[in-house]
Parts: C-alpha cells; structure tokens; sequence
C-alpha cells in the first residue's frame, strides 16, 4: 500500500478505535496513538520525498498511485505529492496532534467529538493527497461537514448561528467548485479528471476558462477568506471548540489556498493571467481591511480571525503574483499562518477555560498569574508580526520580495499597501498584548487561577518548536517547496 | 578570524539558556552567567579589532574587508538571497568594540541596580538577546542581515522597555517604541525591495555596471532606508518614543537607547555611505537637514525639561542629530576633501556611546539614591555620593567638547565637517553645541549642587551606590578622559585610507568659547540655590517654556492621528462596515432565503383541493405556453 493512503486511513482506523472504546482514558489512548503515529509518518514522508528528490527523481507528483472508482465519469481514486502537498501534510499532522492536547480536558460527547474530529481530518489528508479533481472535491466536503457539527454541538456562545453559517457559506463555496471542476473536465475533453493530465492537454479554451477560473477561484477563496466572503469566519472561529478552530484556521482554510493555485490557476492559466487583477484587488483590501478590523475587536478570537483574514488574504495575494518567489512564500505563509494560528487558538482555549471570558476589557495582567501561557502568546504575538527568527518573518519577506519581482506599476502599488499590514499588525498584536498580559490582574477571580498543565505544555511547545524551526531554517523548507512550484508556475506562464 | 561567530553564538546560547531555565536558575547564577558570557564577547571582541587593525593595511593602503562567516540562509530565486554572516571592516570591528564594552559594563551595573528585581533573570536574557541582535547588526554583511537583526534589536528594546511590564507608563511606552520604529522600518523595508531589485542583490557593494542603470531609483531607495534609520535613531518627527522608552531600567537606557541601538541608523547610514555619495549625494544633504534640525529641536526641549532621563534622552537625539549631520555634509569620499564628516561622525559615535553611557549609568545612580527621576527631588548631591558627581561631571564636560575631554576632539571634527559643507551649517551647529553645554551643566548643578531637598533626605539618606555600579562607571570616565587622543583617523576613514586628524584651532577656539558660554550661563543660573533668573525667565517666556516642556506637543499630534484618525475613522467604520454591511449581505441572502420558502410553503399544504387547483392551474398554464410557442 502507498504511504500516501495511509494519511487517510489512519484517522479512519482511529474512528473505528473510538468507537469500541468505553472510556475516556481509552479514547485519549486511541487519540495519542493515532495522532502520534500520523505526525511521525508525515514526518517519514518528508524525508522520503526529500530523499527521491534527493535520487534524482524529478517527476512532478511523487509516489502516485491510482484505481478507477467510477468509470462513467473516469474519476479515481489518485495520489501522489509535490513540495506543496508534503508541506502541508506535516501541517495538517502537526496541528491534529497538538488539537489533541488542546482538547484533552474536554467533558462531554469526547467520544463523539474526536470521532467527527477524525473524520474531518480525513477528509484534510486526502485532500492534501489528491490529484483527481472529483476526488478532490470529494474529500473536500468531507471536511467541511463535520464542522457543522464540531461547532453546533460542542461550541460556545452563538454556536447554532454560526455554525450554519459557516457550512452554508462553504457549502455555497463547493457548489462553484463542483460547477468550476465539471466545467474544467468537460472542457478540456480529458478522459480523467487527474489534474495534472488535465493539465498538460492544456486545452480548454480561453473563452471558457474566462468562466470557470472566477469561479473555481471564488469558490476555494470562500474557504480561504477573501474579501468579501469572509465573514463566515469570525463568528465560526469565535463559536467553534478549541481544536475545531486550531485544524479549521491552521489547515482547512489552506485547502482554499491550495485549491486556488492548484486547481484554479493551474489548470485556467490563460485566464488566471487575464483576471488575476481583480482578486489582486480583493486580496490586496483583505489583507489590510483584516488587520484594520482585529485593531478595534475586543474578543481575542475575532482578533485572531480578522487576523487570519489579513494573512490568508496575503497567501492569495501572492500566489496572484504569479511567480516562484511570491507562490514559495504563499506556501510558507499557509504553514506559518497554520501553526501561528492554531498556536493562537489553542492559547486562547486554555484561557478562555480558565477566565470564562474572551472579551479583551475583562482581561488583564494575566502575565502574573498564567507566565507560561502569558510568554507563548507573546511569542505567537511577535510570529505574527513577523519577527524574525520565527515563521511569518520567513513567509512574509519571501512573499514581499516575491511580489515586487513583478515590474509594474500596479503590481508595485499592490505590494507597498500590503506590506504596510506589518505595521497594523504591530499595532493590534501589541495593544493586545498590553491590555490582557501586562498591567495588574484586577479581578479577583482570576487571582485564583492556575497556569497550564502538561498536556497543554505539550500542545504548545510543539507548535512554539515548529514556528521558531522554520523560522531559524528555512532554507530547507524553502527550496522544496519552490522546487515544486517552479513546474506549476511556468504552467502559468506558458 | 572564524572565531568571530562565537561573538553572535555565545550571546544567543546565553539568552536561550537564561530565557528558558528562568526562575529554576538563581538570580545571581543568572546574572553571572550572562556578565561572564558578555565578558568573554568583549575580549574576543577586542581580540578581533586588536588583530584586524594589528593585521595592517593591503597595498592598496586600505583594511581588507574580511567576511570569515556566510552561508545563505533564505534564497528569493534569481540572484536574490538573504545571507547570514560576518563582515569585518573598520567600522563594523569598531562598533563590536563600543557595543561589547558598553553591554559589559551595563551587565556588571546592574548586578547592584537590579539587585532584588522581580524578574532579574529575564533581564539578564534580554540583555544577552539584545547583544545578540545588535551585534549581528553591526556585523551584518548584506541589507537584509541587518534588517534581520534590526527588527530583533527593536523586539530586545520593546521587551526591555516594559519590562516592569505591571507599570502603565511602561507598556504604553514600549509599545509606542516598537510601533514607531515598525512604522519606520516600513519604509526601509520598502527601501530594501527597491534596492534588492533594482542592483540585483542585497550586497552592501552591488555590482557597479548594474547600478548604472539603477540610478533613478537607487535615491529613492536610500533615501526609503534612510527612514528607517531615522526611526530607529530617533530623528524628527520619528523621535517620539525615545523620551518615553526611558520607562525602562536605567541600564537599559543607557545600553539601547544612548549608545547603541539609537546609534544604528547612523551606522546605516554610514554602511551605505559609499553609495549615497556615488549616487545620491542630495539625499545625504537632506540626511543632514533633518540631522541638524533634529539636533536643534533636541536641544532646545532639553533644556527646560526636569526628569533627569529625559533631559538625557534629548540630549542623546540631539548628539544622534550631531552625527547625522556630520554623515550628510559629505561632498566626496575622500576625507581631505569634504569627507572628513565620516570619520568625524564615526569618532562622535565612538565617544558618545562612552560619556552617554557614563551619564545614564551615573543618572541610574542618582534615582537609586534619591528613588525619583525628578531634578526637584535632588540638588546638593555631591557631599553623599562622590564617585558619581565627578565622573558625571567628566561627562557632562565631555559632552559640552572641553578640550581635553573625547567629546571635545570628536565634536571639532564635526564642526569642521560642517564648516566645510556652509558656513550657515557651522555657526548652527556651533550654537547647538553650546544649547548642549548649557542644558547639560543646567543638569548637573540641579543634580549635584542647589538645594537640597531636606524633606526627601530627612526619611531616606542618599548614599553611594555599591562598587558592582560604580567601577563601570569610573571605567567608563577614564575612557571618556583619554579616548579623544586615539587617533581614531588612522583606523576608520571615508574611503578607507589611513587619514591624520589635525584640529583646525579656528573652529575649536569657537567651539571652545561657545561651550564655555553655555557652562557659564548655565553656573550663573543654576549655581545658586534659588534660580530667580531661570525662574523669572520662564515665567516671562511662559508660553514658549510650555510649549518645550510639552515637547511642542508632537505626541499630542501623533495621539490625534492615531486616536481619532487611525482608530475613529478608519479600523472603527471598517469593522462595522464589516459587521453589518459585508456580513449584513450574507444574512440578507439567508433570510430573502428563508422568506422565499415561506411564500412556497403554502403550495406544500397537505390539502387535496388546494393541490387539485394548483394541478389545474399548472396544466392550462403549459398549455398556454405550449400553444403561444
């Protein structure tokens, strides 16, 4: 059996785990094991696809694998991964495993909870393996169904509300892909819906692809959050459970950028080419309309989620830009945005768990009486900023340098407005910061409280380990992603 | 000279050590451990000048420019890459040597001044941080290594700043210091995309064949780079957050925010200084303006201010000003012809960060005594603590240019740099220089002399600080004594060549007369115990000495437009456009949604004859349709 298939397979031989097991300490057993063992293979896989690249094998998608499911419509069951899809992999792994020691202390359903919990990450891991366009999209909704759930049943607050909102709103995403995807089959007059046959007949006509690619693009950007269908977002994150937000900002919406470059553009090119203005403005007023709006929020997850607005808005942009440069940083963006976020998130759960509130005016002086939780999130704080030594310095710079490749004055003006989010971000990231950890802890209350325990040290300092990692070297991470890009980018151009 | 990366690794090793043991380490094992690290830093560093300087000049007549360490760390495709490592010139060993000594120094100081702090071992891991960034900065050995390292001196400075992080004033300050500098640094990143693009790479010395047909943009990109230097060293209008970054430990300020962190853009300026003269000569004069109205500006707020480290942090804008200034007013490389203001603003940088340093170190002192930053709590110290009076008062001469103090040689080659650029520049800032005599002795007669206040010394006695915070401060009055007599032209000049400094007695009699002026003025005001002529000047000048005391109110400018212009009229309506119009458009869809269904929900009703209407209805109306076709 290909490795591949096993990103899937496990979380469903977890689902099966916790369905016979009988208590808790047996679900967290299943949980740890089938979690440890998916961040270990994504592990293995990196260094697997590094070492054929390192072979000299220099076939696109590496460790392809394929079966006929429904002939009628030649769709398969296909595998097979670049640079970009190993990356996010080992996100997609990081973030299952350490969601796992976020939800650790969760009370009740945890059967039922962990169990949508898997089904939703196998619908991520395939996702990320696919190459078949309907496959694709098939593993796509089985993403995005369980989040209905996850947030109905185990949210806070609005739950229900926001919940349907934000399955309607994706759903109404899915239903442009479905229609986009068809469209793409149909027209290029493929017998398969592997993308990347589909790709190198290269023979959809432009006229069509006029159509198909604004809505192909539409349809991912929903889920990536761009302006101006992102609203689903703040509510979702703000009612969802801890680790729903964590693998929904930290992976499911890099299925949106993913999906935007590897289906959208690369199998649209000449209309990507014509287009691209249009979103470059959408991405463009998300990326500084995001950070704007987290500068006046008072609860800590609409902060993070106007936050995840900005940079997801900052991905798309990139990978608009059309060139390795930008398309490597979107890339790096995704895993640095991914691990900063559910970095985030994940704080701001243990917080909320012990302070019963999010709302940044009852917060204060919290550096007193959690340190622990108090210096990660400012170390969260400053990767989304961009410091260096951390990820988003890593991701930004390459996205920034990456853009102002492209000779124009449009594309100019375009990189000089995004690049000025880094000094909004400063500002809302430090004015929280100031207001929730510094200062004295005025209520009483919270005087009581405790700092963390070990499983939520563990989620943390993985996710802590993972941004300084990439951020101190990225030079590895770097180079296989751009390796991979470089073939889909001059698709692109061609 | 491989072993210079121990200078960036040992830092780095002790922050991550001290940072991540934390309370489980002693604060004294901390605090040692961190001094020791700095310790050996500094004599490696002095290793390092000793043999790059002792290794001679190659035949060109210059100090090879050495990089021992660097590998690529980012690649941006193209020829475009961030590098990581280690350049050794003139100027880069030079600032190794201040930066190792001053955070030494600063390390051993504030074993008696930190002493019982909550929190003394992450004091110490920002320190060991902060040494990291600063000296990767100077080291650095393309732009983008800097600006590396710039963002993490500026992130050292922020965690420093606030680090009694329950103090308000503290996290206001801190984070005003880091939000002002982002903003500046995004014009030097701007500035850095233009130029990375334009010559092809990040190198400090770009292939000239590509810069040909750069020259249009090179200006702007320099002048882009320029902004952020002018954040980080506090020019006008971007120098807002200094006066309040003096919220931090004493230590602090006289380690970042008076020798070396606010000294980087001069070093910036001073790294390109090759190209600002090649290509964008007018740049660098408006470099010098800004220098010099800065200066001024400085000056004058200082004089009429009465927190003693706010006194010195203007006085720091101002000096900062002084060799900008100095920088700008050069017309050529070569030192004997308009570019002596590079080795004069190389040398200025050199002794201020000593004096500067002494004085903050001695104002620590002085608020360790008397616990309060305000003049009005001093007067007549100098019967209780002897050792700070006089090297403060080494300092404060130092720094008004009395021969033969360091400040004294380091200032006449400024004046004479500006004299040789225009007249109208020299007398300017001959006469700033002479503001700076007079606010400084203002300073240190209302510190050491006057009266005392009884009231304050009656509950507490002021005493003389331990010997951990005094030796620093008497090493550094003996550098500041004899440092004038380096002949600091012989190791760092315009274009390298080895450059004898003579004083051009006309220009040091001037300054000489002028800095006496101020001194005396500021004895026949100050001296006394009751200032009627001070007094009555201010009440005559009311307006004017509110308006400096206020600082002419540019924070209150900088509150408006962030206030009401950034928050009231921009994040505030964009969130609620979000909220209700954006968002408000979705819900609208949902409920048109629901109100269609609604409406249909009737057809579904479960009763035979309405279905029976509807069937007939259905019928007759295709009929229609199929007939009218």
């Amino acid at each position: 059996m290909n490795i591949l298939s096993l990103f899937p397979a496990v979380p469903l031989l977890m689902m099966l785990g916790l369905w016979v097991s009988r208590n808790t300490k047996q679900i967290h057993a299943v949980m740890v094991a089938g979690s440890s063992l998916l961040l270990g293979l994504a592990i293995a896989l990196v260094f697997i696809f590094l070492g054929m690249r390192a072979d000299g094998q220099t076939a696109e998608m590496l460790l392809t694998d394929s079966f006929m499911w429904y002939r009628p419509l030649n769709i398969e069951y296909a595998v097979g991964v670049d640079g970009i899809s190993v990356a996010m992999i080992l996100l997609s792994a990081i973030i299952v495993f350490t969601g796992t020691f976020a939800s650790w202390k969760m009370k009740d359903g945890v059967k039922e909870f962990f169990m949508w919990f898997c089904l939703l990450s196998v619908g991520v891991f395939g996702f990320f393996i696919s190459v078949d366009l309907f496959t694709m999209f098939m593993f796509y909704e089985v993403a995005l169904i369980p989040m209905y759930l996850l947030i109905g049943v185990w949210g806070t607050g609005r739950k229900e509300y926001s919940a349907m909102k934000l399955t309607l709103m994706l759903m109404g995403g899915s239903a442009l892909i479905l229609i986009g995807i068809l469209g793409i089959y149909f027209g290029s007059g493929a017998t398969t819906m592997n993308l990347n046959e589909i790709a190198a007949l290269h023979n959809i006509p432009v006229e069509m692809q006029r159509i198909w690619f604004p809505i192909v693009f539409i349809g991912f950007g929903v889920l990536g959050a761009l302006f101006p269908f992102h609203t689903w977002s703040p509510d979702g994150h703000a009612s969802a459970p801890t680790a729903v937000s964590m693998l929904h900002a930290g992976v499911l919406m890099k299925l949106g950028g993913y999906g935007c470059f590897r289906i959208a553009m690369y199998l649209l090119p000449e209309a990507a080419q014509e287009l691209s203005w249009i979103f470059i403005i959408l991405t463009t007023i998300s990326v500084v309309y995001g950070a704007f709006s987290a500068c006046v929020q008072t609860d800590l997850k609409y902060i993070n989620a106007y936050s995840s607005v900005s940079h997801c808005g900052l991905v798309l942009f990139a990978i608009l830009m059309m060139n390795t440069t930008a398309a490597t940083g979107a890339v790096l963006q995704m895993l640095s945005h991914g691990l900063m976020t559910a970095l985030f998130f994940a704080l701001i759960g243990m917080i909320y768990g012990r302070t019963h509130t999010r709302d940044i005016r009852e917060l204060n002086g919290l550096m007193k009486i959690m340190p622990f939780l108090s210096v990660c999130y400012v170390i969260a704080g400053l990767a989304n900023l961009g410091l260096p030594g951390l990820s988003g310095f890593v991701a930004e710079m390459t996205i920034f340098n990456g853009a102002f490749m492209v000779n124009d004055t449009f594309h100019r003006v375009v990189t000089i407005i995004a690049c000025t989010s880094i000094v909004i971000t400063a500002v809302y990231i430090l004015r929280l910061v100031g207001k929730i950890l510094y200062g004295t802890c005025t209520n009483p209350e919270h005087l009581k409280l405790t700092d963390a325990t070990w499983d939520e040290r563990l989620a943390v300092i993985v996710l802590i380990v993972a941004i300084a990692g990439l951020g101190l070297s990225p030079l590895w991470m770097s180079d296989m992603i751009s390796e991979s890009v470089l073939p889909i980018i001059s698709h692109i151009l061609n | 000279m491989e072993y210079t990366i121990l200078i960036l690794l040992l830092p780095f090793l002790s922050f991550l050590l001290i940072g991540l043991l934390d309370s489980r380490l002693k604060p004294g094992a901390a605090g040692t451990f961190g001094t020791v690290v700095t310790g050996i830093v500094a004599a490696l560093s002095y290793w390092t000048a000793f043999s790059y300087f002792g290794g001679g000049r190659n035949a060109e007549g210059l100090f090879p420019t050495m990089i021992p360490w660097n590998a690529e760390w980012l690649p941006f495709g193209g020829n475009l890459h961030i590098d990581l490592g280690i350049l050794l010139d003139p100027i880069s060993v030079m600032m190794l040597v201040v930066i190792s000594t001053v955070s030494f120094m600063v390390h051993i100081y504030s074993f008696g001044y930190m002493k019982g702090e909550r929190g003394f071992q992450r004091y110490y891991a920002f320190l060991s941080l902060f040494t990291m960034s600063m000296l990767g900065l100077v080291v650095a050995t393309n732009i983008f290594q800097m600006y590396i390292f710039w963002e993490l001196v500026g992130v050292s400075s922020y965690l420093l700043i606030g680090f009694y992080y329950t103090k308000k004033e503290a996290i206001a300050a801190s984070k005003k210091a880091f939000i002002v500098t982002r903003f500046a640094d995004l014009g030097f990143l701007i500035g850095i995309l233009i130029y990375g693009f334009y010559t092809g790479s990040f190198s400090f010395t770009p292939d000239s064949a590509v810069i040909g047909s750069a020259k249009v943009f090179l200006p702007i990109a320099l002048g882009l780079m320029f902004i952020g230097g002018a954040g980080k060293s506090a020019m006008f209008p971007l120098h807002i957050w200094l006066p309040d970054a003096m919220e931090g430990p004493t230590p602090v300020s006289a380690l970042i925010h008076a020798a070396t962190m606010v000294v980087a853009g001069v070093y910036l300026v001073a790294r390109m200084f090759p190209l600002f003269i090649g290509y964008a000569p007018e740049v660098l004069h408006i470099t010098a303006y800004v220098g010099a109205f800065t200066a001024l500006y400085a000056a004058v707020v200082a004089c009429v201010q009465s927190d003693i480290k706010r006194v010195l942090a203007f006085s720091t804008i101002s000096q900062i000003g002084f060799m900008i200034v100095s920088l700008g007013v050069c017309t050529s490389a070569d030192p004997h012809e308009g570019g002596l203001g590079y080795m004069a603003s190389m040398f200025h940088l050199f002794t201020h960060a000593m004096f500067k340093a002494l004085l903050f170190l001695g104002a620590g002192c002085i608020i360790h005594a008397v616990h309060s930053n305000e003049m009005s709590a001093m007067g007549g110290l100098r019967k209780y603590m002897p050792v700070t009076h006089i090297t403060f008062l080494v300092a404060c001469l130092a720094i008004a240019g009395i021969w033969p103090l360091s400040g004294f040689f380091s200032k006449d080659e400024i004046l004479a740099a500006c004299f040789g650029f225009s007249p109208v520049m020299g007398w300017v800032m001959t006469f700033i220089a002479g503001l700076t005599a007079f606010y400084m002795f203002r300073l240190y007669y209302c510190i050491f002399w006057g009266k005392e206040n009884k009231e304050l010394h009656a509950e507490h006695t002021p005493h003389e600080a331990p010997l951990t915070m005094t030796i620093p401060l008497i090493f550094l009055a003996v550098v500041t004594l004899f440092a004038g007599w380096i002949p600091f032209g012989e190791f760092v000049s315009s274009n390298g060549q080895a450059y004898h400094i003579h004083i051009d007695w006309a220009v040091a009699a001037t300054s000489l007369c002028v800095a006496a002026a101020g001194i005396a003025i500021a004895t026949w005001m100050y001296l006394r115990e009751d200032r009627k002529v001070a007094d009555g000047l201010a009440a005559k000048f009311s307006g004017l000495h509110k308006a400096a005391y206020h600082r002419f109110y540019i924070d209150e400018i900088y509150q408006f437009v962030t206030h009401r212009i950034i928050f009231a009229c921009i994040s505030t309506p964009i969130a609620w456009f979000d909220r209700h119009v954006v968002d408000g458009f979705m819900n609208m869809l949902a409920w048109l949604s629901n109100q269609c269904s609604w409406l249909i929900k009737g057809m579904q009703s479960g009763n035979v004859q309405k279905y029976g209407i509807w069937f007939l209805g259905g019928a007759l109306g295709l009929t229609v349709i199929l007939l009218l076709i």
